[in-house]
Formats: C-alpha cells, sequence, structure tokens
C-alpha cells in the first residue's frame, strides 16, 4: 500500500532519500567513483538531463531506475563519455569522463546488444579483449561468466536475443574495469540466469569494482546498494532500498517507486 | 566473391572484345577497356564495401562501444585501411594474373606500376568510403553514394569521353576529381615503356587524395556524440 502523505511528510522524503549508503562511504573520506556536478544535457532540442548532480562511492552498485525516455542512458553515455555535455562536470575515478587514462578502467554496455553479427562469440569477445590490451584467456573467461561457453563458436547471428546480451555483458566484462557501466544488462534473461548475473555483480564490487546497473524492472532494485530514482530528466532521489520502503511505507519497490513519483509530480503541479 | 568478380569481368570484356576489328598497328581495344577496367576496379569495389562496413558500425553502436577502449581514432582507421588494402591487393593480384598471362593483356609499361596504381585507388576508395559513410544513415543511403560519388567521377575522369574533348566547365571539375589523375596515370603506363613525369605526378595527386579522405574521415569518428 501506498502511504498517504502529507506536505510535511514529502519534504521529509526528499530530504532523506538523498541519504544514502554512498553518503557513509563518501564520508569516510574515500575518493567517490563518479561525481557528477550541474549536469545539463540537451539531445535534438529536448533538454535530456537537468542540472544532475550526484556521488557514486567506490565499490558499490548503483541502480538507475526509472521509466523508459528519463535520461538512464544518458546519464550512463555522460559517465563513460561518449555523450556530447551541454553544462556541468562529469568526474570519473578522478579524471574528466572519457578521458584516456579512463578507457582501459570503464567498461560500457550499451542497451543495445552491440556485437557483430557476422563473427563467432569468443571472436567478438576476443577482438573487445585484444582492443584493451587483454589476451584470449580473458576472453575465455568473460563468455564463461555470461554462462556462454557451450555456445562459444555460435554465430551471433544465430543468437537469440537473451543469449546476444550476455555476449554483449561479455564484452564490457572482458576489461576487468574499476567502473562497470552497464545499460539494462539483464533484459530477456530468464530467472535463473537473473540470478547468477547479480551474483557476480556483488562479486565484482565485494572486489572492489563500481558498477552502474540501469533497469527498468523494480525487483532488480534489491541488488542495489544505492538507487537513483530518474525522472524526465531530473534525478527524484538517491536512496537506498531499505530507505526507500521505510520512507514510503510501501513494501514492494514497485509501489515504493509511483508512490514517489506521484508525490514529485504532486510537489511539481503545486 | 571479391577476388573472383573482376577476373570473369575482365574475361567477359575479353569475350566481349574477341571480333571487334582494331586498325593495324593501333593497341586493340580490349587493352586500352581491361587497362582502365583494373585500374578503376579497386576503387569502386573498396568504396562500397567501406562505405557499408563502416555505416553498419556507425548504426549498430559498435563504433561508440570501441572508442570507449583506449583504441585510438587512428588506429582504427590505419587498420581499416589495411584490411581493406590486403583484400584489394590480393584482388589486384589476380586480376593482373589473368589479364597478363591468359588473356594476353598488354601495356608500354611495366606490370609492377598497373599493379602500384589499383592499390592506391584502393586506398583512395577505403578513405572516400569511410568519409561518406559518416552521412549516411542507413546502408540504404550508403549504397546511395555510388551513383552521387563514384560515378560522375569515372564518368568525367574520360572513360567514355577523353577528357580534353569536354566543355570547359567539366574539365575543370574533372580537375579535382581523383580518379582523373588515377585514369591518367594508368593511360600513360600504358602506353609508355618508362614511368613518365605525368604518370608520377598523377600517382602522387591520388595519394595525395586518398590521405586527405583518410583525414577528414578521421574527424568524422566522434567519441562523443550528440
Amino acid at each position: 500500500m501506498p502511504a498517504v502523505l502529507t506536505a510535511a511528510g514529502i519534504g521529509r522524503i526528499i530530504h532523506r532519500m538523498m541519504s544514502s549508503s554512498s553518503d557513509e562511504l563518501l564520508r569516510r573520506g574515500v575518493e567517490p567513483a563518479i561525481s557528477i556536478e550541474h549536469l545539463r544535457v540537451v539531445r535534438g532540442k529536448r533538454p535530456a538531463l537537468h542540472d544532475l548532480s550526484v556521488v557514486i562511492a567506490r565499490g558499490t552498485i548503483t541502480g538507475l531506475l526509472g521509466p523508459s525516455g528519463c535520461g538512464k542512458t544518458t546519464l550512463m553515455r555522460c559517465i563513460v563519455g561518449t555523450q556530447i555535455v551541454t553544462a556541468g562536470s562529469v568526474t570519473v575515478l578522478g579524471h574528466p569522463a572519457g578521458s584516456a587514462p579512463l578507457r582501459r578502467r570503464a567498461g560500457y554496455m550499451p542497451q543495445d546488444p552491440t556485437i557483430y553479427n557476422d563473427l563467432r562469440i569468443i571472436d567478438n569477445v576476443r577482438y573487445l579483449a585484444s582492443l584493451y590490451g587483454m589476451d584470449a584467456r580473458a576472453a575465455d573467461a568473460a563468455v564463461e561468466a555470461v554462462g556462454l561457453q557451450d555456445h562459444r563458436s555460435a554465430l551471433c547471428a544465430n543468437l537469440s536475443g537473451g543469449q546476444r546480451t550476455r555476449a554483449s555483458l561479455a564484452c564490457a566484462l572482458v576489461c576487468h574495469p574499476d567502473l562497470l557501466v552497464l545499460d539494462e544488462p539483464t533484459v530477456g534473461l530468464d530467472p535463473v540466469l537473473r540470478v547468477d548475473l547479480w551474483e557476480q555483480f556483488h562479486a565484482l564490487a565485494r572486489a572492489g569494482t563500481t558498477l552502474v546497473v540501469s533497469s527498468h524492472v523494480m525487483d532488480e532494485a534489491d541488488h542495489c546498494d544505492d538507487l537513483l530514482l530518474m525522472r524526465e530528466g531530473h534525478l527524484l532521489a538517491h536512496t537506498t532500498p531499505t530507505q526507500l520502503r521505510e520512507d514510503t511505507g510501501c513494501t514492494s519497490l514497485e509501489e515504493a517507486f509511483l508512490s514517489v513519483i506521484r508525490h514529485s509530480t504532486a510537489s511539481a503541479a503545486g | 566473391m571479391i577476388l573472383l568478380v573482376p577476373i570473369l569481368i575482365i574475361t567477359l570484356m575479353y569475350f566481349m572484345f574477341q571480333n571487334v576489328p582494331h586498325r593495324p598497328g593501333a593497341a586493340p581495344p580490349f587493352n586500352n577497356a581491361c587497362l582502365i577496367l583494373l585500374g578503376l576496379f579497386p576503387l569502386f569495389v573498396m568504396f562500397i564495401i567501406t562505405a557499408i562496413t563502416m555505416q553498419r558500425e556507425r548504426a549498430l553502436g559498435t563504433l561508440e562501444r570501441i572508442l570507449t577502449t583506449p583504441l585510438r581514432r587512428l588506429d582504427l582507421l590505419a587498420a581499416y585501411g589495411t584490411a581493406f588494402s590486403i583484400a584489394a591487393a590480393a584482388q589486384a593480384t589476380l586480376a593482373c594474373i589473368v589479364a597478363f598471362w591468359l588473356l594476353g593483356f598488354t601495356t608500354a609499361g611495366s606490370p609492377a606500376w598497373v599493379f602500384v596504381i589499383a592499390i592506391v585507388n584502393a586506398i583512395l576508395g577505403v578513405g572516400l568510403g569511410l568519409l561518406c559513410s559518416a552521412f549516411a544513415r542507413t546502408e540504404f543511403q550508403a549504397v546511395q553514394f555510388i551513383p552521387l560519388v563514384m560515378v560522375p567521377q569515372l564518368l568525367l575522369a574520360g572513360i567514355i569521353v577523353p577528357r580534353a574533348l569536354m566543355p570547359e566547365w567539366l574539365h575543370w571539375i574533372s580537375n579535382v576529381m581523383p580518379a582523373s589523375y588515377a585514369l591518367e596515370a594508368l593511360q600513360q603506363v600504358g602506353s609508355y615503356p618508362d614511368l613518365t613525369a605525368t604518370a608520377l605526378r598523377d600517382i602522387a595527386v591520388v595519394v595525395g587524395f586518398a590521405v586527405l579522405a583518410l583525414c577528414l574521415a578521421a574527424a568524422t569518428l566522434r567519441r562523443r556524440t550528440p
């Protein structure tokens, strides 16, 4: 049940939602993985991100959630440095986003599986591995990590949607990055594989990798340490799954998110 | 495919010209046609292949992805240039072997220079293809660059009407098109036993155009896009 909130309640939510597990880590004086200040992006004639500021701590999994078209992908492209930015700054691991020293340290998996259809899975991953200066063994390990070792010599054109996503994911994992930016990595995957992948993401985070994972499936939010809730190019909240439930009084994250959206709409209108 | 098609077309032309009478003393007409084909086919084919391949890289998002890796843009262009040039070299080698040995094709100059011009043309084709791919949103549009970019160049180069007989203004246009110089170099090699200064200048001009096209293509490879 979405909680019925008063005006004072909304204020409390917005205030408390800006306190996340990142904040605790950052208070300990660790340099943040990603620091975004007053980021503004205009795509075409429409603003895609309005004055967005956020700090993401190292070794965390941050879930980027929001309806389609809310700017998730644009934000991720800003972090990997492929998006032309109108204003503001994005600093990743102490360097400006997209700068040369970062290209070896950040892995990016775009939303559409970007693999070569006329190559085999293993050749796709080996190609990316060689671009990062990794060897064939790294490629084998990445293919195994996404559970495609039985299909490693299959042509990508013949793969199912989920297999293509996993092949694309393997291409991002192959460089053992310090920062992994994954745009909807679990779309079209069966529940077993999804759980498996999330376990791997947790293992990576424990080993110190920072992960930014976008999703529009709310039940995946529970796997994240931190949540960024976005809507129409605005950051609604930077919170944790527990905090979000507490603040909204909802048990399911789906309902919690809906209630946050309703309140943000209401406060924008009021 | 890429290896066999030029051979088949040259063989086809051989039989086309088999019964065509020619003035005694002048070169057989097949010679002229074969020379043009050997030299300009790589330009045409490499342009098509590169434009479509690179357009696919752009549309598929693989280009954006590989540009987030440590790969340098010049490395990417050099790799593309090398890969396609090797394919062009294999193609030109086979076509030259068939034309010179089996079909009785002769040039006054060295066959090696025909081969060199074919390779230079192939690199030019790669450069123009990479450049044009930036302006095509779909593969369909990339294909449309063939009539737009390649056909006028080949026509104005003097394949059908010699450049000297064209009106002044067309002459000027053909002066700024690389294929004109490629064809002139071929004809020089075809008619003179030694490499002439004109041929050498023409080859240099084509190389210059190829480098220019590759540099412009590099400028269209942006790490950051809107």
